[in-house]
């Protein structure tokens, strides 16, 4: 879809642009980095693919710094004050860390129950990661590197699974096996929600492989496992490091999905403390310990995938790489691609399709179900068209005039959307029920909730198709007359609307599918799918909640195609 | 002894055949050039004989040993064959010194030392050890792929184009520098090139390639001087053909009675002469009338070289380049003489 209308507009910059932002995309569609180094992040999806780095900073050098002084001054201001909001719950933490006072948080912090979700939340990540990493990395090993039957099919498969929510994997898998409960549960349906956010990179990241150097390795002596080891997993790491990194910080993050297998982790057992007492001092010294957590995953992270550049050093377009002959391996091999399949889609499926059954018409109850419909949609759109706009100044800013400073405040974006939503909304609910009441529970509040955690997904789509638009159209149109405005609006903004469209299309997939903050912040009488599927599921209504379940992956869909057909146009095969 | 067998090599990519019928035999110890233009199916027949693709048909035999037939194929990394790729190809996640022991098996002390022994061989600094590859020039990441080879100490060694990144000058040094590195190492050596100087000066034998088969296999002298066919010599350098009744070792041409290498044909052919036989003189300045006379209708002033063309009384006309002390302009009448034997292609 999206980018095809401006490509012959500047080919030779176009691909690495592309290319690289794109797999940001799909690594980092909701996290960050540590401060100032959010365009690391995305730097690191470079590496993940070939995507040559230097494209970037020929790009960097070709663009005039000292053009538009007023536009983009101005710009930069929007910008910062876009990046101070998105700061702001990570700074109300800090600033409610420091009024608790040292002893009320150490008693607070230090306590059995933190350490109980501490170890559940360890657990749960060092559990979960290494099987989603050799799940992912084997099957897209065999849906991209061997002749299994039906190899697209299969990619095709692995990828769904994100089209049904995180909280839908678990209501399924209840409705299968009603007793279950823990750990092994949590780690287990989180496997399933989460593998294709390692998927999708790792098989990009196999596409975009040089096969010269796996043939070069079996020259110097090399049995063909060695090769994958010595060879073939190095160049995976960025890949594997970046989806490790979006998992975890979505397992730190989800609430529903942990709720209903009555697992307790930080969110879960934030959520608690604010439902039942409101007790806002335990409540925020939790909200403390998981924003550390989440400042330890992505310092692992960075550690982990270390400065060195993994792109192809060739010139020339990389040979195809050979598919490996299964031969009487072939019908074994599926059993893999079928297994995570029954387990991600089949589940949903048959649980899904036994309550639609079961209720039969009535559980349709189209007023109720319209409503929330109608909610969710418009919420969807007004969040995805602000988070956008939102975006805007610092895409452009970090395309045309690319400074220390754009690429600091891109970092503190990556940041901000790193935090649970449950922090983000608590922050919210708190600052807006001390300060400004008026703005309690509206919408602007909630769509600035969305704007801080999926701010990057837009700013990564829409940094692709600014790149795209040579600046020299801009110049062309100034000097035809236009004021700097109207030129930048005459031809980046028109053709940087494909990329735009991409933005709001995955901020609002992010959004339908947000139950934390959407709970905590929705206005009074709002009842989007999700608050409404999460309703129903609590009075036990499984039945009655399996319709908007239902629309909630209908609708999915299309986007996560996107997500993926994006993933796929990266490595431009 | 002969080290690399190749007989009837067969290699197609759908319906274009890339290799159609390759037969070649390396000896053991010797320089092989193949040489071809662009697309003719060198690199594929490197790759072949490497072990990365399987030939659709012949055998490559390997010190006796065959290595692909028809049914048997033996993997890459039990053939112990050394191949430095057209862009190096280095392992962009390890560093130099990294790269060069990845395919020795020793601790890690030994491959270090190892390491800069080879870098020592190449001649590149040895601080270089740290680096990453991308922190080295073509050049130097070329010759690091051959250090890397060279580690494995391979009996045979393949290189597709390895002085293709380099420019002019340092091309012709890092050649004789290789060539002395597998000289003293004893390594035998397929070179794969586009560049016929290249393959001249660098080859024991020389293999002409051209779309998938070879034109000619030879000495670097004898496909220069006695080319099969007229393609095959112009793809080796200048060439002025000509036709020619021939007969008694001697052939009448367009530039008068010459001498042929071929004593034994009789009848019409064409025959190839190369520029530095041919030599002009002012027409009118030597006085005594050896060989034909001819009109200079254009030329070109290149520096060194002035580079003309010549018309002969059977308005038939060829160009040359001649050495530009001699200032001759367009209309002059020169004479024109040949050494050394024309070649006749039969
Ligand atoms: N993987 C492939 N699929 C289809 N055709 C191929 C493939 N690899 C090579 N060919 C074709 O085979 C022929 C020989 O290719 P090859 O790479 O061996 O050429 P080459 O002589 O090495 O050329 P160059 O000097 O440009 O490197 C070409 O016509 C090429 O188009
Ligand atoms: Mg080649």
């Amino acid at each position: 879809m999206s980018q095809e209308s401006s490509h012959g507009v500047s080919a030779p910059r176009k691909d690495p642009i592309a290319r690289k932002d794109l797999l940001a995309l799909d690594l980092c569609g909701e996290h960050g980095d540590d401060g100032g180094g959010g365009l690391h992040f995305v730097h690191d999806a470079t590496r993940v693919g070939s995507a040559m780095t230097s494209a970037t900073d020929t790009m960097v050098s070709a663009s005039p710094r000292h053009r538009l002084p007023t536009a983009s001054s101005w710009t930069l201001m929007i910008a910062v004050l876009v990046a101070v909001l998105a700061l702001m719950p990570l700074g109300f933490v800090l600033w409610a860390t420091v009024v608790t006072g040292w002893e009320t948080a150490i008693q607070l912090i230090f306590r059995g129950r933190v350490g109980d979700l501490l170890i559940n939340t360890v657990l749960l990540i060092l559990l979960t990661l290494p099987v989603c990493a050799a799940l992912a990395v084997a099957l897209a090993w065999a849906t991209e590197r061997t002749d299994i039957p039906g190899a697209r099919f299969w990619s095709w498969m692995a990828v769904a699974p994100l089209t049904v929510p995180a909280f839908v994997h678990s209501y399924a898998w209840i409705g299968l096996w009603p007793g279950l409960n823990g750990l092994g549960a949590g780690v287990a349906v989180s496997v399933v929600a989460y593998f294709p956010f390692m998927y999708l990179p790792v098989s990009a990241a196999f596409r975009l492989l040089d096969p010269a150097l796996e043939d070069q390795a079996a020259s110097l002596g090399l049995a063909p496992f060695a090769v994958f080891r010595r060879v073939v997993l190095p160049q995976l790491r960025l890949a594997l490091c970046g989806g490790a990194l979006l998992i975890g910080l979505h397992l730190l993050a989800e609430y529903g999905l942990f709720a209903m297998i009555r697992f307790d982790t930080f969110t879960t057992a934030i959520i608690d403390q604010f439902q039942s007492t409101y007790n806002g001092v335990a409540a925020y010294m939790l909200a403390l310990v998981l924003v550390l957590c989440c400042f330890v995953l992505l310092g692992l992270e960075a550690a982990l995938r270390g400065r060195s550049r993994y792109a192809r050093l060739g010139s020339g377009v990389a040979r195809r790489a050979k598919v490996a002959r299964l031969g009487a391996w072939k019908y074994p091999l599926l059993i893999l691609p079928l297994v995570t399949a029954a387990f991600s889609l089949g589940i949903p499926a048959l649980t899904l399709g036994r309550w639609l059954i079961a209720g039969g018409a009535g559980i349709w109850r189209m007023e109720e179900i319209g409503l929330a419909l109608w909610q969710t949609l418009a919420i969807c759109l007004v969040g995805g068209l602000t988070t956008t706009a939102a975006a805007v100044p610092i895409a452009w800013l970090s395309v045309r005039r690319p400074t220390r400073a754009s690429r600091f405040l891109e970092g503190c974006y990556y940041l901000a959307s790193s935090m649970p939503g449950v922090v983000v909304a608590l922050a919210l609910v708190t600052i807006t029920v001390r300060a400004i009441l008026p703005l309690y529970q509206t919408v602007a509040t909630i769509v600035l909730a969305y704007v801080v955690m999926f701010l990057p997904r837009a700013l990564v789509s829409l940094r692709a198709s600014i790149a795209q638009v040579p600046v020299e159209l801009e110049q062309a149109a100034a000097s035809l007359g236009r004021s700097p405005g109207n030129a930048l609006w005459s031809t980046t903004v028109r053709l940087a609307a494909p990329g735009a469209a991409a933005g709001v299309a995955l901020s609002s997939l992010g959004i339908m599918n947000e139950l934390t903050a959407t709970q905590m912040l929705a206005p009074n009488g709002t009842r989007t799918l999700a608050m409404a599927f999460w309703a129903l599921t609590s009075e036990i209504d499984y039945a009655g909640a399996a319709p908007y379940a239902l629309l909630m992956v209908v609708f999915s869909m299309p986007l996560t195609w996107l997500l993926h057909h994006q993933s796929k146009k990266i490595a431009g095969r | 002894m002969t080290l690399l067998q190749l007989t009837s090599l067969r290699k197609n990519y759908g319906s274009v055949a890339a290799l159609d019928g390759v037969a070649l035999s390396v000896p053991a110890g010797s320089r092989t050039a193949i040489v071809g233009p662009s697309g003719c199916g060198k690199t594929t027949l490197l790759r072949l004989v490497a072990g990365f693709d399987e030939p659709d048909g012949g055998t490559i035999s390997f010190d006796g040993q065959v290595l692909a037939d028809g049914t048997f194929q033996m993997p890459a990394h039990k053939r112990g064959i050394g191949i430095v790729a057209q862009d190096g190809c280095l392992f962009p996640h390890l560093t130099v010194s990294q790269n060069i022991g990845f395919g020795m098996e020793a601790g890690r002390a030994v491959k270090e030392a190892r390491a800069a022994e080879l870098m020592d061989m190449v001649g590149l600094d040895r601080a270089m050890l740290s680096r990453k590859p991308d922190q080295l020039s073509g050049g130097q990441q070329q010759r690091v792929a051959l250090a890397r080879a060279l580690a494995r100490k391979p009996r045979l060694m393949l290189l597709d184009e390895p002085f293709s990144a380099l420019d002019t000058g340092l091309r012709a040094a890092t050649r004789k520098a290789v060539t002395e590195v597998l000289t003293a190492a004893g390594i035998t050596t397929l070179l794969v090139t586009h560049d016929q100087g290249e393959a001249l000066a660098f080859a024991d034998q020389v293999a002409v390639m051209r779309a998938g088969r070879f034109a000619q296999v030879g000495s670097p002298r004898d496909v220069y001087s006695r080319p099969v066919d007229a393609t095959t010599a112009t793809f080796l350098g200048e060439a002025i053909v000509l036709p020619a009744t021939i007969g008694e070792g001697r052939a009448d041409s367009p530039l008068g009675l010459l001498d042929v290498d071929d004593v034994a044909y009789r009848g019409r052919a064409a025959i190839m002469l190369r520029p530095e036989q041919i030599s002009v003189t002012r027409e009118g300045r030597g006085g005594v009338g050896e060989g034909a006379v001819g009109t200079i209708a254009e030329i070109t002033f290149c520096g060194p070289t002035c580079d003309v063309r010549i018309t002969l009384p059977d308005a038939s006309s060829f160009r040359l380049d001649i050495p530009s002390r001699e200032a001759f302009s367009a209309g002059d009448e020169i004479r024109i003489g040949v050494s050394g034997a024309a070649h006749v292609f039969r």
